[in-house]
């Protein structure tokens, strides 16, 4: 078989398993609107402001809801020291209500 | 011979070319694809997060009003609610109660939260799953809180969310509005903060005014900041994330210049060779352009499917450490795959394109070669 043949190929299979990559992210966003539902239901009705994705900082658990200060907390140059700090900046709000 | 014919023959002569030198050839393409698979799957897990948490969020409350004391949040008063009811174009307005437990025994931090539904029994509460797979509890099970005055409270554990609500409930508690008050020793007449619904949503950003206004030591936060945190947050193009990929992508591109530049001694007699027995440089170039094409959407390809598998299959194990931190409890990212061909497309030209451009000049000086002087060296 010609090496070009080969390589051809190659790139053939990929771009259908890329095809099949959005065939697939089509089923599985159809299969998961009941649990989006379920998520959106216990916001509405829990009243929840933020999604769950770091528990270690309350800032950072309920970044929508942090203050200015919570990232220095204890003093004024106690820097972050959560990890998730680091990964998450904050919000606009509180930034350009600094920044006025 | 047809032009694709010909096309066929230079790829042959170019794939020929790159496998005598599999070794140097097999790492550029394996860095690349790294270099792919890093970009996709940030990009993959950060627009699937902002996508569902403006799904999701979209029935956050309306307007949440915190009060502050010496720039912190504190309990407010409810005689702030009858304060803000009182507004033109506020319609409903309740209290939350709502706070944060450390678990002492596992190191975990909880979000302990009253519904205003009262289904709830006091005594009874219902947990997360991350909470649940972390204390290894069953619904039944008996749960002991220590209060804010040292006493062990013991709740029972109702129901467990499941498993795929755990991006907004991992580390959930609830319980009734009487409980969490005996728990954090908040008394009657004080909530956490308000949440309001206003008559015309358009009035929501001149009703917040007004609520600093009337009340200067409070603090309202509209949805649309609620739902612009995350969109800002999870923005690959912002924080941290750039900052790595831009370190990540520029040593990629780089490294590709310098492969491209530094044509070993082999590679130029080989030109030199091919331009002797009448090769044209832009044959040589065709050739040059072959090498890239098939180095570059090799690892693409190959890239973007491992991202996608990374993210949707194995929950973002790879990112996990990070995404970790110091988390006990923390949900699985079981993300659901919003990708869409503008994805794709960007994360092609911001690979891709600069590939050729770093490949481009190193390719022509390599086909201007003097086939006698490199032959003679």
């Amino acid at each position: 078989m010609r090496k070009s043949n080969i390589y051809l190929l190659y790139i053939a299979v990929n771009l259908t398993l890329i095809g099949l990559m959005f065939v697939h992210a089509s089923y599985v966003r159809q299969a998961n609107g009941p649990y989006l539902n379920e998520k959106s239901s216990m916001v509405r009705s829990f009243e929840l402001t933020d999604l769950c994705l770091f528990t270690d900082a309350r800032y950072t658990r309920h970044p929508s809801m942090a203050d200015r200060h919570s990232a220095f907390q204890d003093v004024p140059m106690s820097f972050d020291h959560f990890p998730s700090g680091s990964v998450m900046p904050p919000p606009p709000h509180l930034v350009n209500r600094v920044a006025h | 011979m047809s032009r694709i014919e010909a096309q066929r023959n230079i790829l042959d002569f170019t794939l020929s070319s790159l496998l005598r030198r599999k070794r140097k050839n097999a790492a550029l393409v394996l860095v690349y694809t790294l270099v792919v698979f890093l970009l996709a799957s940030v990009m993959f897990f950060t627009h699937s997060i902002r996508k569902e948490a403006s799904l999701v969020l979209k029935d956050a409350p309306e307007m949440v009003v915190q009060k502050l004391v010496a720039g912190r949040q504190d309990l407010m008063p409810l005689e702030y609610l009858e304060k803000i009811r009182e507004i033109r174009g506020v319609g409903s307005i309740k209290g939350r109660l709502w706070g944060y437990y450390f678990d002492p025994f596992f190191g975990a931090n909880y979000t302990l939260m009253s519904p205003d539904d009262g289904h709830l029994p006091p005594g009874t509460i219902a947990i997360g799953e991350g909470i649940a797979k972390d204390r290894k509890v069953h619904a039944g099970d008996m749960i002991a809180f220590n209060a804010y005055n040292g006493e062990t409270m013991l709740f029972q554990v109702q129901a467990i969310f499941s498993a795929e609500s755990a991006l907004v409930s991992a580390d959930l508690v609830l319980m009734s509005g009487d409980d969490l008050r005996k728990l954090f020793g908040i008394p009657e007449g004080k909530v956490t903060d308000l949440t309001l619904k206003v008559r015309n949503p358009r009035e929501l950003g001149t009703i917040a005014q007004k609520i600093v206004q009337t009340l200067p030591d409070t603090r309202p936060i509209t949805r649309d900041e609620i739902l612009r945190t995350y969109d800002s947050i999870f923005n690959w193009r912002g924080g941290v994330l750039i900052v790595i990929l831009f370190v990540a992508v520029i040593s990629f591109f780089i490294f590709a210049w310098d492969r491209a530049s530094g044509l070993g001694a082999e590679e130029k007699k080989e030109i030199g060779i091919l331009k002797a027995i009448g090769w044209e440089t832009s044959d040589v170039i065709l050739m040059k352009f072959w090498e890239g094409v098939v180095i570059s959407f090799s690892s693409f390809l190959l890239g973007v499917l491992l991202a996608y598998a990374h993210v949707y299959f194995t929950s973002s194990i790879l990112f996990e450490p990070v995404l970790k931190g110091w988390s006990v409890i923390y949900p699985d990212f079981r993300l659901v795959p919003f990708i869409d061909a503008y994805q794709i497309s960007t994360l092609f030209f911001l690979t891709v394109l600069p590939y050729t451009v770093a490949t481009i000049v190193p390719s022509w000086r390599a086909a201007t070669i003097d086939p006698d002087l490199v032959m003679r060296t």
